[in-house]
């Protein structure tokens, strides 16, 4: 009886690592432009490292202004001359085309995904790719129907689209900002994290293997200095931003006063809100997902726990009984739960905080477990006696680091969870179903999981309230971006 | 102006005045400006709105906001259609403010009061419609149900055109309020009087107090103040159409809380053409809710 009681050491698992011979890194990429990898005009470049081991993965061109204009310019040339006078049908099969590479290289971005970014294969293998090929499907179907999609009887595309993504969901945030752009008929120039280059130019062969006409993807690497020169070009008709709330206000100040159209997908601190009639082993579960999903390096991450405080004790002691079944470990082992913290910036950025929330008078706690000797390691934290004002309820922490409040009537619910400048995604758990409307009524955010966390799909619309940006991502909303 | 006969009754002249909460208080500055007609003659002294009052109409702006956004769609619609009503009610008062603000023909006046009063009815209708053309059931892949639905912003504020006193000023706080934001609106400098006129109609039209507050005075003044202000979730910089410099500041200042921007046309658009849906949806939020299919 009993199999939890010692939890994490009832089952001993065997290393069940995935092959990583399905992957082929070199050990040097140039520049994507005009079709063609090329080296950058300054001749500089950058290490991307495996934050699992620190071993050296690559080294990538790091783009100068200079070769951001060149992007750009031959994105102008093909949205010009090729892919802005194509018809929306041939658009579409390109698309469909790439969409069908990806499906059938599934397996190589995984491994690839998970080795450059430390995301465990499980996700990146299940959640990441297929998402990535399925937003490439759902948004080629568009490119032929844009006249029904509500913007108008003659929608047109903007031009050249630069866009600048984040290292939590490499592959994932590219196909989140291409397929529409293309489907749209805008050509792009895409700046990948610095940290988590390779999908995005293994993404580039892809583009050459669907003989993509050359110049309507452009794939430039760097740090931020080329992300700003992709948002400061002046050629650039569209900004795509996801990241940090700080740099989506710097893009929204640098564009002012341009005919610039600008979308942003910046912080949230998601409450998850648990009321006492909700099922505990489906809000627990729901919880660790919203959480430690992606070692929490999710924008609509369920940081905030809000739990009902008739059922506080209950939850939490369930909870950290569940955490304690978590492995983390090697990413490319098939059981791994947590893989490893995607650079030594953000290493140090989830452990001051956390310091920070430990200083303030919270209390934290971890489960027992062995964190690799390499690599960038943080073991599941929670916080508990959190209070509104501790930095760790307010402050984007970007990891597995969870903040426990309690709360005892709705309204007090939706007070503490809506306390907050950003305002991206919420959850909610009850049995309830007038209660879960009338949440879902009260929540300020773009996207309410009820009795569910961190769903996705390239049909639902995503995106945030107030502080974590404008505009829609996915969906017959997430073209609205690309249209005039 | 002519003095006064015998016979001649002295007119009871109207105190111009600011619109917040409400209320109609002068601003706490205790400034007035002159207020000319086309030609340069005295009109009144309308009250010069100063930053503080500029925080004030913010304050009263968000109190208003939860009461609002809860109104059933159908009952905004129906208190935007009595805006209407009021307004046709007063319309020799507007003709009147109109032509003399603006230097218009009666004609023109006249085609302007009603074509305001048809857009108050244009938007009304839209109040119980929107959610429907922009918002929809997401076919996700997986047992779920998937609604997306538009949501208002919050706190808007609308910096109203310059030359357009009335259908210009309607044409962009209509909009704003239909769909649940509640707004602080700054009215035309030169020409403030229709402004003022609508707020005592929008004060005996069932608007709650606060959804629309009404500043007279100079954008210098009190633009910098609401594009900066943190409670502040919108801006529509209309009021600044051809001035791109204080157009552009204005949009640096929104960017600190990531207010969405209503850009300012190059210049002042045609206010008679029909106006589509973007002044609505620049100011909505989509909200998309999940929960499990299963038994």
């Amino acid at each position: 009886m009993a199999p939890n009681e010692k939890a994490g050491t009832v089952f001993e698992y065997a290393p069940a690592p995935e092959s990583r011979a399905v992957v082929d890194i070199k050990s040097s990429y140039g520049l994507f432009i005009n079709g063609e990898f090329t080296d950058p005009a300054g001749g500089r470049s950058f290490k991307t490292v495996n934050p699992a081991t620190e071993e050296v993965l690559a080294e990538v061109s790091e783009a100068s202004t200079e070769d951001v204009d060149l992007a750009v310019k031959a994105a102008r040339r093909a949205y010009t001359r090729v892919w802005s006078r194509m018809s929306g049908r041939e658009r579409s099969k390109y698309l469909y085309r790439i969409a069908r590479i990806i499906q059938e290289r599934a397996r190589e971005l995984a491994v690839l995904e998970s080795i450059d970014n430390g995301k465990p294969i499980k996700e990146s293998r299940d959640v990441d790719i297929p998402l990535v090929a399925a937003y490439f499907f759902y948004y080629a179907g568009w490119a032929d129907k844009l006249e029904y999609a509500g913007f108008g009887p003659t929608p047109q595309p903007l031009g050249v689209a630069g866009q600048v993504i984040p290292w939590n969901f490499p592959m994932m945030m590219l196909a989140w900002k291409i397929a529409p752009a293309l489907a749209a008929g805008n050509t792009v120039v895409l700046k990948p994290a610095e940290t988590t280059p390779l999908t995005a130019l293994l993404f580039a062969e892809i583009c050459q293997q669907a003989d993509l006409p050359a110049g309507v993807v452009n794939i430039v690497t760097g740090a931020g200095e080329t992300g700003r020169a992709v948002v400061a070009h002046e050629d650039v008709d569209k900004v795509a931003f996801t990241g940090s709330t700080e740099v989506g206000r710097a893009i929204a100040k640098a564009v002012a006063g341009t005919d610039k159209k600008v979308t942003l997908e910046l912080g949230g601190k998601a409450a998850n809100i648990v009321f006492d009639d909700a099922p505990v082993d489906q809000a627990v579960e729901g919880i660790v997902n919203g959480i430690f999903f992606n070692q929490g390096h999710v924008c609509c991450a369920g940081s905030r726990l809000l739990v009902q405080e008739s059922v506080a004790e209950e939850v939490l002691e369930r909870l950290k009984r569940r955490m304690g079944t978590l492995r983390v470990g090697d990413p490319l082992d098939k059981n791994t739960d947590i893989g490893a913290i995607n650079s030594a910036e953000q290493l140090a950025r989830i452990r001051e905080l956390s310091d920070i929330g430990e200083a303030e008078g919270a209390g934290r706690w971890s489960p027992p477990c062995d964190l690799p000797a390499h690599g960038f390691w943080f073991p599941p934290t929670v916080f508990t006696g959190v209070s509104q004002a501790h930095r760790i309820a307010r402050e984007e922490i970007f990891g597995p680091v969870l903040s426990v409040l309690t709360f005892r009537t709705p309204a007090e619910a939706v007070e503490k969870a809506n306390n907050t400048p950003f305002g991206l995604s919420a959850g909610v758990w009850t049995d309830k179903g007038s209660r879960i409307l009338w949440m879902a009524d009260q929540l300020r955010a773009g996207v309410v999981w009820a009795n569910t966390f961190n769903r996705f799909d390239p049909t639902s619309p995503f995106g945030g309230y107030k502080e974590s940006g404008y505009g829609r991502e996915g969906g017959r909303h997430g073209l609205e971006a690309y249209i005039r | 102006m002519t003095p006064p006969t015998d016979s001649a009754r002295i007119d009871v002249r109207k105190t111009y005045k600011l619109y917040i909460g409400g209320a109609f208080p002068r601003s706490e500055s205790g400034r007035s400006y002159t207020v000319d007609d086309a030609k340069g003659r005295f009109l009144a002294n309308a009250s010069y709105a100063s930053r503080k009052d500029a925080r004030d109409a913010v304050v009263a702006a968000r109190k208003a906001f939860g009461g609002w956004s809860g109104k059933t769609a159908y009952n905004r619609g129906q208190v935007l259609y009595r805006v209407a009503e009021v307004l046709e009610g007063r319309r020799a008062q507007f003709v009147d403010e109109v032509q003399r603000g603006e230097g218009v023909s009666k004609r023109q006046a006249e085609a302007a009061v009603d074509l305001s009063v048809d857009r108050l009815v244009w938007y009304a209708g839209w109040a119980d419609k929107i959610t429907q053309v922009v918002g929809g059931a997401n076919p996700v892949a997986g047992p779920y149900f998937n609604l997306s639905v538009p949501e208002p912003s919050g706190v808007i504020a609308a910096l109203a055109p310059q030359d357009s006193s009335l259908l210009g000023l309607v044409s962009v706080v209509a909009p704003i309020v239909v769909t649940g934001n509640t707004a602080v609106v700054t009215s035309s400098y030169l020409r403030p009087l229709p402004a003022v006129t609508l707020s005592e109609v929008l004060a005996t039209s069932d608007v709650p107090g606060g959804v629309v507050n009404i500043l007279t005075g100079r954008l210098a003044d009190t633009a910098p103040t609401l594009a900066s202000h943190m409670d502040v979730n919108g801006i529509d910089l209309t009021g600044t159409a051809g001035d791109p410099e204080h157009a552009t500041a204005l949009e640096q200042a929104a960017a600190e809380n990531l207010k969405r921007v209503l850009r300012a046309p190059a210049s002042e658009p045609d206010w008679t053409l029909e106006p589509g849906i973007e002044r609505m949806t620049r100011f909505l939020e989509t909200k998309t809710v999940w929960h499990p299919v299963g038994i």
